[in-house]
């Protein structure tokens, strides 16, 4: 198996779809799983902040039976398109079940691409001979997949979770994935409002990768800084979202290059140097390296982040907090959402209740885990 | 010229030639005086170097000789009652589309010297500026402007190797840096050598590089011993003719450049004529008195990349691997290549000179002739060095004809990580770009070593200018970047998405990896 690409930078399109967004995000830190039903109420509820083009949610908890297996998601423009990504899925993978994601039709969603469903195992044999890491292998088939074969995208590949998502409103995307019958104990949606779009329904967020899953609001005006950078690392960001390179990022600093959810944070929203003088000698020469060699993982432009992992979420806004984003607890529950308001339609009477200062973290960690 | 005659190039400059015989030349520039304003003060005679203008005692008058003038503006800028001007000589042959005046009187004075022809300052021949066919963007609704007043701005930006990753143990750097240089602006003062440009020249660029936060480069005349104490904002050069350079000059400096070409001579080396020569420049070179200072074409101990490596390593053997070695090439049909090539043997920056770019002294065919533009160079070598995955290794630093602060924007958007300014720094301390460096007689008191010239320069006043130059590009820059809703520099840098072209064609485009505007 040879995944050496061949990158022509040069040829290489970037389309952009700058966008404004609704998110939301829920999680039970004892593990304690619940419906889809609250999350789509708190995304309805801002239903003005999307327009119709997309909408999404990633489910964690949901695939407890697979727990062992990775749940591929995928789009198909057609019967052909399967039958070839098919082909490439039973040569990398052992497939348990392979089915059509059930859905039901709902006024307002058209021409949805078939979804289908896999829970799979890398060959060990496939495995072995590629001299990866068993996450680095599946994320390398997908990246193929995605970027090499047509009419075919994999848009979600963690294991015990899954992301839904097309173009329409996200209470519609909810009702037409019929999320009230799964059962997760961390939620995040996301309701989108581009300015132009492809209308293709790989586009919408939440964007995954393995277990991460992000949902965004905000346009990043480093896009093609940080995609570059990305690049040469082997992420080929073939789809048209900001997401997709804010998941990348995660990844790459994250599981790649083993930093703490606390430093990719003070990476990606990097403190300003005024605030780097003041620190004590220690932090300073950390933080100042860390801008100095992932400068180009630097997020410029506005953004609120919800990052869901099976361990938590990580809520994260701009350095310069352009992007709104409140925050609540109350219980076992942790909630995050672009307005209050969000919040409030589910949990009328939260404990806590605040603003997120920019580029400082609103970590929620699951009971029983030290990092996320 | 040239004091030892066998060894030194024969140029055809038309100096010397005096009035011997006929040469056919005329003049290229016209002196205007205003009769009624001029007093006869004589300011114009002491400020031409040139002898343009001369005192006749028996008419006890001012006369100018047009054939001496080179529209420097000295006179003009001095002249107390504004009784001179400067104007293109109205002279002209009779019109022929292949033939131009600069076509023909270039063989006149190869006729009367039989030598090359020498040129200063960067070609002045029209091809095309990519600059100028390249446009920003700005946020508009989706994406708030920053505004540079209200917001925090930040361009600091660090030249040096970036390891892959960060080693930390408990919260802690564990292993450190590989050294780094920090600028407070994207802009560093390109090398020119001491020699070339005086010294209160290089005074004034090494106080402003401290002032600023940013460098200054000795070029490859070595580091004149005034010089010493700006060591933190000094890059020191070693070039093929390795001038001034001991144990202590690598020592002296933040970072050592290896200079292996120009973008105004590329693959031929330099010449100082021993006029140049005078006591401070022999000490500071360490050659002696008088003799012609000559940097051979190569470095005769690189013939091949792996060459370049064992100097590479020698230099951060002798600096204790504390300094960031930069190597400057000049823009070249085979850039990206030979850039990736530099890259793996270990340079941690790699300058490239567009073939725009300016120098003291050039033939005249190789500056015009050869060599790429420096905005095709960057885009080519920022690609390929990303494309082998080995862009974060160096850092990208280009020159040559960057005139203001959006063409560094724009080379910063291309993929650079800082640029030099060479060109546009000597204007700031007064240079008038009349392209006669390689006379020595800078009436500017910057590329003359004329003790009379060199005081005119007051380093102070030079210094100021040429901080105010920095500190004025870098305000338009917080703009620029503001307005594109970035807010840290980093940002931008490969960010070609934030560029558009305009009347470039699809190759062109291809090249540069950018959209045309509309797209």
């Amino acid at each position: 198996m040879n995944f050496k690409w061949q990158v022509n930078i040069m040829e290489k399109k970037y389309p952009r779809i700058p966008s404004g967004c609704a998110i939301s995000g829920i999680m039970n830190k004892k593990g304690e799983r619940f419906s889809g039903t609250d999350i789509m109420k708190s995304i309805a509820l801002m239903h003005d902040r999307s327009n119709g083009l997309g909408g999404g949610f990633a489910a964690y908890g949901i695939y407890p039976e697979y727990s062992d297996h990775y749940a591929l998601h995928v789009f198909y423009e057609s019967l052909s398109n399967r039958v070839s990504a098919e082909e490439f899925i039973n040569e990398h993978f052992n497939v348990d079940t392979s089915e059509m994601i059930h859905t039901r039709k709902v006024k307002g969603i058209s021409n949805p691409p078939l979804i289908w469903r896999y829970f799979v195992q890398p060959k060990k044999n496939k495995l072995h001979s590629s001299e990866l890491t068993e996450e680095e292998y599946v994320v390398r088939c997908i990246m193929r997949i995605n970027s090499s074969y047509e009419g075919c995208y994999i848009f979600s590949s963690g294991k015990n979770m899954g992301a839904f998502k097309g173009v329409g409103y996200p209470e519609d995307i909810g009702e037409f994935y019929r999320l009230e019958e799964y059962k997760g104990y961390l939620w995040t949606a996301h309701g989108r409002f581009p300015t132009n779009t492809p209308g293709w329904w790989g586009g919408a967020h939440p964007f995954t990768l393995l277990d991460w899953s992000i949902v965004h609001n905000g346009e990043i005006s480093s896009y093609h800084a940080n995609a570059r950078f990305l690049e040469m690392f082997g992420y080929k960001c073939t789809l048209q979202t900001d997401t997709e390179v804010i998941t990348y990022i995660f990844d790459f600093l994250m599981r790649k290059n083993g930093l703490p959810v606390e430093l990719a944070v003070s990476t990606i929203a990097a403190p300003l140097w005024k605030e780097i003088e003041r620190m004590d000698e220690d932090r300073k020469e950390l933080i100042k390296a860390l801008r100095t060699v992932y400068s180009s993982l630097l997020i410029n432009g506005p953004f609120s982040i919800i990052l869901g992992t099976r361990n938590g979420i990580v809520a994260l806004n701009d350095r310069i907090k352009l992007r709104n984003m409140v925050a609540a607890t109350k219980g076992d529950f942790l909630y995050v959402a672009s307005e209050e308001s969000g919040i409030r339609e589910i949990c009328p009477n939260p404990e806590n209740v605040w603003v997120p200062k920019a580029g400082e973290p609103v970590i929620g960690l699951m009971e029983g885990v030290k990092e996320i | 010229m040239g004091s030892q005659g066998g060894r030194a190039r024969n140029w055809a400059d038309g100096r010397g030639e005096g009035n011997m015989s006929l040469n056919y030349s005329t003049p290229e520039f016209i002196i205007e005086r205003n009769n009624d304003r001029c007093i006869d003060c004589r300011v114009c005679v002491t400020q031409c170097a040139n002898e343009a203008h001369i005192y006749d005692e028996e008419e006890d008058k001012v006369v100018s000789d047009d054939m001496k003038c080179i529209n420097c503006h000295r006179c003009v800028v001095f002249c107390p009652t504004r009784a001179l001007s400067v104007r293109k000589h109205p002279l002209e042959y009779r019109e022929n589309a292949s033939w131009s005046g600069h076509d023909i009187n270039t063989i006149y004075k190869q006729a009367a010297s039989g030598g090359i022809l020498l040129a200063g300052m960067g070609t002045g021949k029209k091809y095309p500026i990519y600059w100028d066919h390249l446009l920003l963007n700005a946020s508009q609704v989706t994406n708030p402007s920053i505004d540079p007043l209200r917001e925090p701005m930040e361009l600091k930006t660090f030249l040096g190797r970036k390891p892959e990753t960060l080693k930390i143990e408990n919260g802690r750097l564990a292993e450190k840096l590989p050294p780094q240089l920090e600028l407070e602006v994207p802009i560093m003062f390109a090398a020119m050598s001491f020699g070339s440009i005086s010294l209160n020249a290089h005074k004034s660029l090494a106080r402003a590089a401290e002032e600023v936060g940013s460098f200054f480069n000795t070029g490859e005349g070595g580091l004149h011993r005034e010089l010493s104490g700006y060591g933190k904002n000094t890059i020191v050069q070693v070039a093929s003719g390795r001038f001034g350079v001991h144990s202590e000059y690598l020592n002296a400096g933040a970072a050592i450049e290896i200079k292996i070409g120009q973008g105004a001579k590329p693959g031929i080396g330099g010449h100082l004529p021993g006029e140049k020569v005078g006591p401070e420049v022999s000490l500071t070179r360490m050659i002696p008195l008088g003799s012609d200072a000559i940097s051979p074409a190569p470095h005769h101990d690189i013939y091949s990349i792996e060459d370049l490596r064992q100097l590479i390593f020698s230099l951060k053997e002798a600096t204790n691997y504390e300094k960031p070695v930069s190597v400057k090439i000049a823009a070249v049909h085979n850039v990206a290549a030979i850039a990736s090539g530099i890259v793996r043997a270990g340079a941690d920056i790699v300058t490239i000179d567009g073939f725009r770019g300016g120098s003291g002294a050039t033939p005249l065919r190789t500056r015009d002739s050869v060599g790429i533009p420096i905005e095709t160079a960057l885009a080519a070598v920022d690609s390929r060095l990303r494309q082998e995955g080995i862009r974060n290794q160096a850092s990208l630093v280009v020159s040559g004809s960057i005139r203001n602060s959006s063409d560094v924007v724009k080379a910063v958007a291309l993929g650079a990580d800082a640029v030099n300014i060479g060109t546009a720094a000597l204007i700031a301390l007064g240079c008038h770009m009349c392209q006669k460096c390689y006379t020595g007689k800078c009436n500017w008191g910057i590329a003359t070593q004329d003790p009379n010239l060199t005081k005119r320069l007051n380093p102070d006043i030079g210094a100021r200018r040429a901080a105010n130059l920095l500190r004025a590009w870098g305000h338009e820059i917080k703009e620029l970047i503001g307005g594109m809703g970035i807010n840290a520099l980093e940002s931008l840098r490969g960010n070609r998405l934030m560029l558009r072209g305009i009347g470039l064609n699809e190759k062109e485009l291809k090249i540069l990896g950018i959209k045309a505007a509309g797209e």
